[in-house]
């Protein structure tokens, strides 16, 4: 059975919105990071599947960069907020809105 | 010998230098000597220099020591010729007896050395000035001459009145300077250079006369703000509030004589213009009377001389504009040599009188000074034109010159004539009123003469009074020969050729020094209330002359009030609001729009987010519905 590529389409835009919502109104760091991955990984779908569909390799070669500097980031990213929890003993970003003009 | 002519300025600037930055290291008198030991081989090497001179018939050098400007022929470069070495060896032969003098009158300055280290730099930028041989050189050593006046006149600046002189002072320089740069400009317009060979030869071809006249009247007014013509003569009496030995070098010796040079050094371009040479003559001579009255009436010691410093320059302006270079520069070495023993001996009065400068309160204190008595009597005979010392000489000379030369200079000459006669009265007056008679000062003060220091200057400069005017006698006319090959190609005017004639104008000159100088003993040898009576009855025109016809005030309504209203307008009205205004006001537009775009940066990332959000959505939205 061949799936239309438009379903994946929509699971990948499906899995963005819930990262997006999951960003916008979540306050845990950790949980935000993780809305943060769901939203890429909606993204490297949308890749891989329009390279399926229009039968062109650059789609899943430009998710292999994007798998890879995402575990960069993941790595800095988790490392900031494990400084920040050991720092302020809490996860929650709106205790750090120091930053507000 | 010519190569080592640029040590004539180097020295003092080095002194100058030296003295600024390590003065304060050194014992007191030892920076003064510092000081006259650069000027002195200064003047070493000057004499050196000018001994092929001597010989007659040398026409001097350009040396070129860098090149500053060379597009506009303004280089550095000395021109070493008979007037170069003539007013090098005036500045730094009267400038080393002044600088030895100051030794003993600075005495307990706190600043001594800061007086010499100005000292010197002011001797350099008159021998730059002198020594250039281009207009751009000449105009940056009168800047800088300038700025020592400024800087000397000031001296002790916790006195306003000093400060408010030594602005004075260089404001009304700059007045005359404004003239002097268009003249430049016009120069540089006429020739497409500044330097002197190249206008001087070129001059008489290709300049019209229209042009000559405005560069030598342009010229003039610039030699009327340094040399203290009128209209701009008023900064010159209050130059007095500086050390007197300031007064002697620069106010009455040396750097006032600047514009008699720039003129005579000019001459190819004045010899162009008739009209030029009637307005400098006419200037110079009614400036010479102007001055006269005013300085029979003064009370303060200083400002007699200031005023007859300002009527001596009249002459000499007289003279130059007669086209009698000669004769006028003649005057300028024997008034350098009589009015720097004047202002030293008042120096060494004032100092034996602890700081009081009012005639009035003088008296008898020939008794108490005889070297300064002596040397100021000499003095006030060779100012007065009293053959055979100095000043009879070349006054007589520029008199005689004038005659000769006939027509409206004629009536010059009776103005000369007549200043002559007042020059002989106000200069017995001073001598009288301060060295004779009975004393009028207080017990307390006791006067005694100046020490060694001071008073070998005042023997050294009364030697030169009496014998500098025999340098250019009608008998032997050295000074002139010395002088000729600087002007050749120029017309100088002559004395009569009339043995005759020559001692019949000699003889009215010294008749008319002799009525005044007898006018004003008779006046004065009396008692106090005596000459208080002969002042009085000189009423309304006496108090006129004794407040200098309050030119000050009219300048102060006519010309200072203004300006302040103007400076006042142009501050609060213009500056504050509109330019101020518009610098404030793009600081306070910035401030505004941060202000109200500060809300955005709540602190809060899911904001950030957010927004983030909203703009890719609006982007994309824009990309699908027909962007790019």
């Amino acid at each position: 059975m061949i799936i239309d590529a438009g379903w994946y389409m929509a699971l990948a835009s499906v899995l963005f919105f819930i990262g997006a919502l999951g960003l916008l109104i979540r306050r845990n760091a950790l949980v935000m990071f993780m809305c943060i991955e769901l939203m890429l990984n909606a993204v490297n779908l949308t890749l891989i599947s329009a390279g399926r569909a229009l039968n062109d390799l650059n789609g899943q070669v430009a998710v292999f960069f994007i798998l890879v500097v995402a575990a960069a980031e993941v790595v800095v990213g988790l490392a900031i907020i494990v400084a920040i929890f050991r720092r302020r003993s809490t996860a929650s970003v709106d205790e750090l809105s120091e930053m507000s003009g | 010998m010519t190569d080592y002519i640029w040590l004539i300025i180097a020295l003092p600037l080095t002194g100058s230098v030296l003295l600024h930055f390590f003065g304060r290291y050194l014992k007191e008198p030892l920076s003064g000597w510092l000081a006259s030991a650069a000027i002195g081989g200064s003047f070493a090497i000057a004499l050196l220099g000018a001994l092929p001179f001597f010989e007659g018939g040398e026409h001097g050098t350009t040396i070129h020591l860098w090149d500053w400007m060379p597009a506009i022929g303004a280089n550095l470069e000395i021109l070493w010729d008979p007037l170069a070495a003539f007013m090098a060896l005036i500045v730094t032969g009267v400038g080393l007896l002044i600088h030895l003098f100051a030794i003993g009158y600075m005495h307990g300055d706190d600043r001594f050395h800061r007086f010499f280290a100005n000292l010197n730099l002011f001797a350099a930028s008159m021998l730059t000035l002198i020594l250039a041989g281009n207009y751009a050189m000449l105009f940056l050593g009168w800047e800088l001459v300038g700025l020592c006046s400024y800087l000397l006149i000031g001296f002790w600046f916790t006195k306003k009145s000093a400060a408010a002189a030594a602005k004075k002072a260089f404001i009304v320089n700059r007045i005359g300077d404004l003239g002097f740069m268009v003249a430049l400009m016009l120069v540089f317009a006429a020739f497409g250079t500044l330097s002197y060979t190249g206008v001087f030869e070129r001059a008489g071809a290709e300049l019209t006369t229209g042009t000559a006249t405005a560069i030598a009247l342009l010229l003039f007014v610039g030699a009327a703000g340094k040399s203290a013509q009128i209209p701009l003569y008023v900064w010159l009496p209050d130059a007095m509030e500086g050390p007197t030995p300031v007064s002697a070098l620069i106010h009455a010796a040396t750097m006032v004589t600047a514009g008699i040079y720039l003129i005579a050094r000019s001459a190819a371009i004045l010899e162009l213009s008739p009209t030029a040479q009637v307005v400098i003559a006419t200037t110079g001579a009614l400036t010479a009377l102007w001055a006269a009255t005013i300085a029979i009436s003064q009370r303060d010691i200083k400002r007699v001389l200031a005023y007859s410093t300002i009527s001596q320059l009249g002459y000499m302006v007289l003279a130059v504009g007669t086209t009698a270079y000669v004769a006028g520069l003649f005057h300028l070495m024997t008034h350098a040599f009589f009015k720097a023993l004047l202002f030293l001996g008042a120096g060494s009065v004032i100092h034996a009188m602890k700081d009081e400068q009012d005639m009035f309160k003088m008296g008898g204190l020939f008794k108490k000074m005889k070297v300064t008595g002596v040397t100021m009597a000499i003095a006030t005979m060779a100012i007065a034109g009293m053959p055979p010392l100095g000043g009879f000489w070349s006054k007589d000379e520029i008199l005689a010159a004038t005659f000769e030369r006939g027509g409206w200079w004629s009536v010059l000459w009776v103005i000369g004539l007549v200043t002559a006669l007042m020059t002989g009265f106000y200069m017995t007056r001073q001598f009288v009123l301060v060295f004779m008679g009975r004393p009028r000062w207080s017990e307390g003060v006791g006067p005694k003469e100046s020490p060694r220091i001071m008073t070998v200057p005042l023997v050294v400069l009364a030697v030169l009074s009496a014998i500098g005017g025999l340098t250019n006698t009608p008998i032997r006319l050295t000074l002139e020969h010395f002088l000729e090959p600087s002007f050749e190609g120029v017309h100088i005017q002559h004395v009569p050729e009339s043995t005759v004639l020559l001692i019949v104008l000699a003889l009215l000159s010294v008749a008319a020094g002799l009525a005044g100088i007898v006018a004003a003993y008779i006046s004065y040898r009396r008692d106090e209330k005596d000459w208080r009576e002969f002042e009085d009855g000189l009423q309304p025109v006496w108090g006129i002359w004794e407040d200098a016809y309050r030119i000050d005030d009219l300048y102060g309504k006519t010309i200072v009030a203004p300006g302040k209203k103007a400076a006042e307008v142009a501050a609060f009205r213009f500056d504050l609001p509109v330019i101020d205004g518009a610098v404030d006001g793009v600081g306070r537009f910035f401030q505004r729009l941060g202000e109200w775009t500060r809300p955005i940066q709540t602190g809060y990332v899911r904001n950030y987010a957010a927004l983030f959000l909203g703009g890719t959505v609006l982007v994309v939205l824009w990309m699908l519905v027909g962007g790019a």
